[in-house]
């Protein structure tokens, strides 16, 4: 294990799959010299060349399009979305096309491709450049979705989503980018379904993703002052969404919440809530409760964004009111 | 209509010059796509068609004379009105049939439809149905044959409309920046959907959406299969050779409406006259006549050849069984 940030992780898994398969390139915006505007690409136009590491013009439509282009012909491509925000520009090409050119041809025309979005609040950037995203394309099938909360996660996810035969959509959280954390480099590589229980617990269940998750732990801390032991869930993977593990845990704590960083409606909550109901209903002693950002888009401010984020206070009391 | 050219910005690749079995290849294969068409037209009103199917006959001109300068391993891409390149291709007609039916034996098992005929193992990257959005992957397509360095190329056809979109904006740009093997055909049929071109893009002649990109750009009278060969050979060489992608403006018209529910009463009376005096093929038919290349009855020959070969694929394909709808989606999709 080797403590390193989570930009760190997913430079050295970047780096690590391209010197494996040279059918590996990505394409985004000043990824090249400049190395991302995260830095998430530093060095690699330098070790693998512009033809390997392209910087794109600012269209995403185009290079998205352009990754299922090149997947479907033999190469394995990856596109960095700087600010998954930017989604919205090539909705249509990740929807219409990318999602579903491998059903439409019978399943013949395979689409190993990787698009990553760097998301989240907290850095101040405002309504239009703080989204996560996470939920936009839930509803969508014949994507895969993962939402790593750490630089473990964010190395072996973005390894794991880059072997994939399939699009992979991966969210990374900005302000999660300067974190450390214990990266088992060189290891195996996980599974892109499956949540994964980070503290146990016999009171309540609180299921978290990206920057919610240390979130979630922390509540967790204040809770385990109080006598209540909450049990906290990285869900890992939205799509395909396992809640297994996640009823299975609700059969134990009786209580579920979860928290995520985007507003309440379409929000992935309200669809584990849903499955755990359907396969847990006789062990709820209360409704599942929600922790989301309000109902507005984020605000600039930072007095105004730190209270739209569910902070570890809130998700503690709402766990406190329902045990 | 008069058919402008213009000239192209860069040095000339060779044109191979068509023999007398290529010009005979070109007329059946228009005969062939016109004939598939007319099949899946009848097809439809026989109920064996669902949904909807955008027709192609009037613009045979262009996949047969595109068709036949594409290489083996060479990318295309087209849009839901793609019947045409696709059979030019030699995507077998049975199997295309058997796919507008939805049919177990159709080309991608039935899940596709008459607007998404894909078979990859033939260069036929993907149909798209949403307008523009096939572009952006034949660049996609354009990089990996520029990094393939074997001199292969990718081709996307687009119509009119598609020009007013931002993914053909993002496409050509792209494309010149990365000076990509790419060929933007643009089928240039002046009506985008129910609506002429007049009325939703500022001038006609397409071409100028080129000179934005500084990209080549050639406009060629697309009902004249010989015309489009040459541009197209011309523009194929180019991108083989590394000197970067080129617009190629197809000037030509659709005898039916945008879809099978659009019987096209908004069009001029006499602008529809004077195309249909310019059927593609019955040019063709001439000029092939009067080089005694041909004769009427041996035209006539040809047509009721493939006229039988379409109906008899089409029999074949009505006769083919539904798919299972038990169908796994995980292991179509994620195996």
């Amino acid at each position: 294990m080797q403590e390193i940030t989570y930009r760190e992780a997913i430079l050295a898994a970047l780096q690590e799959e391209m010197r494996r398969d040279d059918k590996i390139l990505i394409m985004g915006e000043d990824i090249g010299p400049s190395g991302g505007p995260f830095k998430t690409c530093q060095g690699l136009y330098e070790e693998f060349g512009p033809a390997r590491v392209r910087d794109t013009p600012i269209a995403e439509t185009g290079f998205v399009g352009a990754a299922l282009g090149l997947a479907i012909t033999g190469y394995r491509p990856i596109a960095e979305i700087m600010f998954a925000d930017f989604l919205g520009v090539c909705f249509d090409q990740i929807v219409n096309s990318i999602a579903k050119h491998r059903f439409m041809s019978g399943g013949k025309v395979k689409a190993p491709l990787v698009i990553r979005a760097i998301g989240g609040a907290g850095l101040r950037f405002g309504a239009q450049h703080s989204q996560t995203g996470e939920s936009w394309l839930l509803s969508v099938p014949g994507l895969t979705i993962v939402c790593p909360s750490s630089p473990n996660e964010a190395y072996g996810m973005l390894r794991a989503a880059i072997r994939a035969d399939n699009p992979v959509i991966v969210f990374e959280h900005k302000a999660l980018l300067s974190t450390k954390g214990p990266v088992d480099i060189g290891g195996p590589i996980p599974p892109l379904t499956g949540p994964r229980v980070l503290r146990p617990g016999s009171d309540a269940t609180v299921v978290a993703s990206l920057a919610m998750v240390g979130r979630a732990l922390e509540a967790a801390e204040l809770l385990a002052k109080d006598g209540i032991e909450a049990e906290v869930i990285d869900i890992r993977s939205l799509r395909p969404m396992d809640t297994g593990p996640i009823a299975e845990s609700v059969r134990k704590t009786n209580i579920l919440v979860t928290v995520e960083e985007q507003a309440q409606i379409g929000g992935w909550g309200g669809e584990v809530a849903a499955q755990v109901t359907e396969s847990a209903f006789d062990y709820l002693d209360a409704p599942p409760a929600r922790v989301t950002l309000p109902d507005y888009p984020v605000p600039y401010s930072p007095p105004l964004e730190d209270a739209a984020i569910p902070s570890p206070e809130r998700i503690a009391a709402t766990v406190k009111s329902l045990v | 209509m008069k058919a402008k050219t213009a000239k192209p910005q860069r040095a000339t690749a060779k044109v191979r010059p068509l023999t007398d079995k290529d010009r005979l290849d070109l007329f059946r294969m228009m005969v062939r796509i016109r004939e598939f068409e007319e099949e899946v037209q009848r097809s439809y009103l026989e109920g064996l068609v669902h949904g909807t199917t955008h027709l192609c006959q009037g613009q045979e001109a262009v996949s047969a004379g595109t068709g036949i300068v594409f290489r083996e391993d060479d990318y295309i891409g087209y849009t839901y009105r793609g019947h045409g390149i696709c059979i030019a291709r030699g995507m077998d007609a049975e199997a295309a049939f058997a796919e507008l039916f939805g049919r177990e034996t159709g080309v991608c098992g039935g899940v596709g439809g008459s607007m998404h005929l894909t078979d990859i193992d033939k260069g036929l990257i993907g149909a798209f149905g949403i307008v523009g959005g096939g572009l952006p992957v034949s660049v996609g397509a354009g990089v990996t044959a520029q990094l393939n360095g074997r001199g292969q190329i990718s081709a996307t056809f687009f119509g009119d409309g598609a020009t007013n979109i931002g993914a053909f904006h993002e496409a050509m740009n792209i494309a010149q920046v990365w000076k990509l093997p790419v060929l933007f055909i643009c089928e240039n049929n002046l009506y985008g959907e129910f609506t002429r071109i007049n009325h939703t893009t500022p001038y006609e002649d397409l071409i100028k959406r080129a000179k934005g990109y500084e990209m080549a750009a050639v406009q060629v009278d697309g009902n004249d299969v010989e015309a489009v060969y040459a541009a197209t050979a011309e523009a194929a060489g180019r991108a083989r050779a590394g000197g970067g992608p080129t617009f190629i403006e197809c000037m030509t018209y659709r005898h039916r409406g945008h879809s099978r529910t659009d019987p096209a009463k908004y069009r001029d009376p006499k602008e529809v006259e004077a195309w249909l005096a310019r059927d593609p093929i019955k040019l063709y038919e001439a000029a092939l006549i009067k080089r005694k290349l041909l004769t009427k009855q041996k035209a006539e020959a040809i047509i009721a050849e493939e006229r039988a070969a379409m109906r008899a694929a089409s029999e074949r394909a009505a006769a083919a069984p539904w798919p299972d709808a038990g169908i796994d989606f995980q292991a179509l999709t994620f195996a």
